[in-house]
């Protein structure tokens, strides 16, 4: 496409905007009210599935030793677990090394348990990584099998209630989003119906004096991509903003495990990135629509 | 340049304007398609630059076949063509120069080309002194001509009008019909359908009379025929 051409294109389709206010200001507003939804759903979404990836990669779990056994039953059992070839790590943690842990990982209110000192109800337990995090599972049932082991527990329900919470939470979010999708995209077809409308005679003329069907529509799908990026505007700086707020106040003083925020950079360029692109893409879908239907070429 | 070969066109509420219709019009030609009201002239004419569609026979422009042509050269058999109307369809809102040129801008001529060529043709009508006029500030007259130099700025082979003068008293038809005469003289092939007895019977030239779709008469240097 030539240059004078694609200028044309870009000053009828901004035309076109300008002289539709009222519907364009609805359209955008629609646009706007989707993208700041589909910013922060998406925010949650890429966090959370983080978290899931944080936990699953902590290739990690604890075996606890039943409270009868004795040292040299520990010691058996240590040796027993050393031959499985898939360990990478392993540690033994006294009850009382447990107690500690405990009681630094609760921060303030860890100061309560400290009575428990007297008479310590956890057990001894063993940390264990595996190279990888997929040979948990097998690594978990062959230990749960021997001797003097009372329970093994790794992350793996924790995860799994993760990952169906995340399915359940992308589900709504996505219905819920498509919904909106679907209002902004008709809200801008219709805007576009009203400039084809009332360029009814000036697309006659150029019909006939030869002008080609894609000349005659790249106005409309400018007009329609401009208005999603306008909608982005709003959307970008609330999303964005609100984000590196949130990580500069949050980042590190989260008390979840495995938890941590995406780093502010280059997260709020992607997502950023995201809702433009999702603001583009539904002002041309929307103009398409409008074009196939309502341009007879 | 253009060649009919039994032609029909039924409208989609089975009204027949066109029937059985066979004619060939040469490069150069000026031919007057005359008729009553209802006759089938405009349905003739719009066959030729592909508004309508035949629903049989074959219409052909230098060679092609206008029927079966794709959708994506549709645009470039309109650049070969200039089409005029009873209501001049100018563009309200731009000048008489800005309606000229804007047949140039929508086929991606370039800029400087578009100005020295829309100002040729604006001399030619005789309006280039009303170049930055908008329609609403100019006669009848003056607006056809603005019609008649979009029409012919892109250098078509043939012009098409469909009662040009039909909207203009007698002294400004008579203008508008040398305007014709000259784009005619330089080469340029024209069909026009009229109501005008009074410009057939003085300007002769090939006359085509049609009634009920048919044409009933095909005459070189023709009269109008009828009372109108
Ligand atoms: N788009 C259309 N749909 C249905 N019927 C049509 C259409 N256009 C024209 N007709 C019918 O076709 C017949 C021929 O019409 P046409 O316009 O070709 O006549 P004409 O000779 O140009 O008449 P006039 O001198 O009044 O302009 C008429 O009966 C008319 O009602
Ligand atoms: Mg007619």
């Amino acid at each position: 496409m030539k240059l004078s051409t694609m200028r044309r294109h870009v000053r009828e389709g901004t035309k076109n905007i300008v002289r539709n206010s009222w519907m364009t200001v609805a359209s955008v507003g629609a646009v706007t009210t989707t993208l700041v939804l589909v910013g922060i759903f998406l925010a949650l979404m890429f966090n959370l599935n983080q978290l899931a990836e944080n936990i699953e990669n902590e290739a990690q779990m604890k075996v606890y030793v039943e409270r009868t056994a004795e040292d040299q039953d520990i010691q058996a059992l240590e040796k027993q677990i050393n031959e499985i070839s898939e360990i990478s790590e392993m540690e033994f943690s006294s009850k009382e090394e447990e107690l500690e842990g405990l009681i630094s990982d609760m921060g303030e209110s860890g100061d309560q348990w400290e009575l428990f000192e007297q008479f310590n109800p956890l057990n001894d337990a063993f940390n264990i990584k595996t190279y990888e995090p997929e040979q948990l599972a097998g690594v978990a049932s062959q230990i749960e099998q021997m001797d003097n082991v009372e329970e093994v527990n790794y992350m793996k329900d924790v995860v799994d209630r993760l990952i169906a919470f995340n399915d359940i939470a992308r589900w709504i979010g996505i219905i819920f989003i498509g919904a909106l999708l679907l209002t902004a995209i008709f809200l801008i077809s219709n805007t576009i119906k009203m400039t084809i409308i009332a360029r009814q005679t000036e697309i006659g003329i150029m019909k006939l004096v030869g002008a080609k069907n894609s000349f005659i529509r790249w106005p409309f799908f400018v007009e329609g991509a401009l208005m999603g990026v306008l909608g982005s505007i709003i959307p970008i700086a609330v999303v964005a903003g609100g984000y590196f707020y949130l990580y500069n106040q949050f980042a590190n003083k989260i008390p979840i495990p495995f938890f941590e925020l995406l780093p502010a950079n280059p997260f709020i360029w992607q997502i950023s990135g995201i809702l433009l692109g999702i603001g583009v893409v539904i002002g041309i879908w929307g103009s398409v629509m409008s074009v196939r239907k309502f341009l007879r070429v | 340049m253009i060649e009919m070969k039994n032609v029909h066109k039924e409208y989609s509420n089975g009204v027949i304007a066109v029937d059985d219709l066979s004619v060939n019009i040469d490069a150069g030609e000026f031919v007057y398609i005359v008729g009553a009201s209802g006759a089938g002239k405009s349905s003739f004419i719009k066959m030729m630059y592909r508004e309508e569609l035949a629903t049989k026979g074959d219409v052909l422009i230098e060679g092609k076949n206008v029927t079966d042509m794709k959708q994506k050269e549709v645009p470039f058999l309109r650049r070969n063509i200039g089409v005029i109307f009873q209501d001049f369809k100018l563009l309200p809102r731009l000048t008489a120069f800005e309606n000229v040129a804007f047949a140039l801008e929508v086929i991606e001529e370039s800029p400087k080309k578009i100005n020295k060529r829309v100002l040729e043709v604006l001399e030619m009508v005789g309006l280039k002194s009303k170049a930055r006029f908008l329609p609403n500030q100019l006669s009848g007259g003056e607006q056809q001509r603005v019609a008649i130099a979009r029409a012919i700025v892109n250098n078509p082979k043939v012009v098409i009008a469909d009662e040009p003068t039909g909207n203009l008293d007698p002294e400004t038809s008579w203008e508008i019909m040398q305007i014709f005469e000259e784009i005619n003289t330089r080469g340029t092939t024209i069909v026009m359908a009229t109501h005008s007895q009074e410009i057939v019977n003085k300007l002769r030239k090939r006359v085509i009379a049609m009634e009920n779709g048919q044409i009933v008469r095909d005459e070189h240097r023709g009269e109008y025929g009828y009372e109108a």
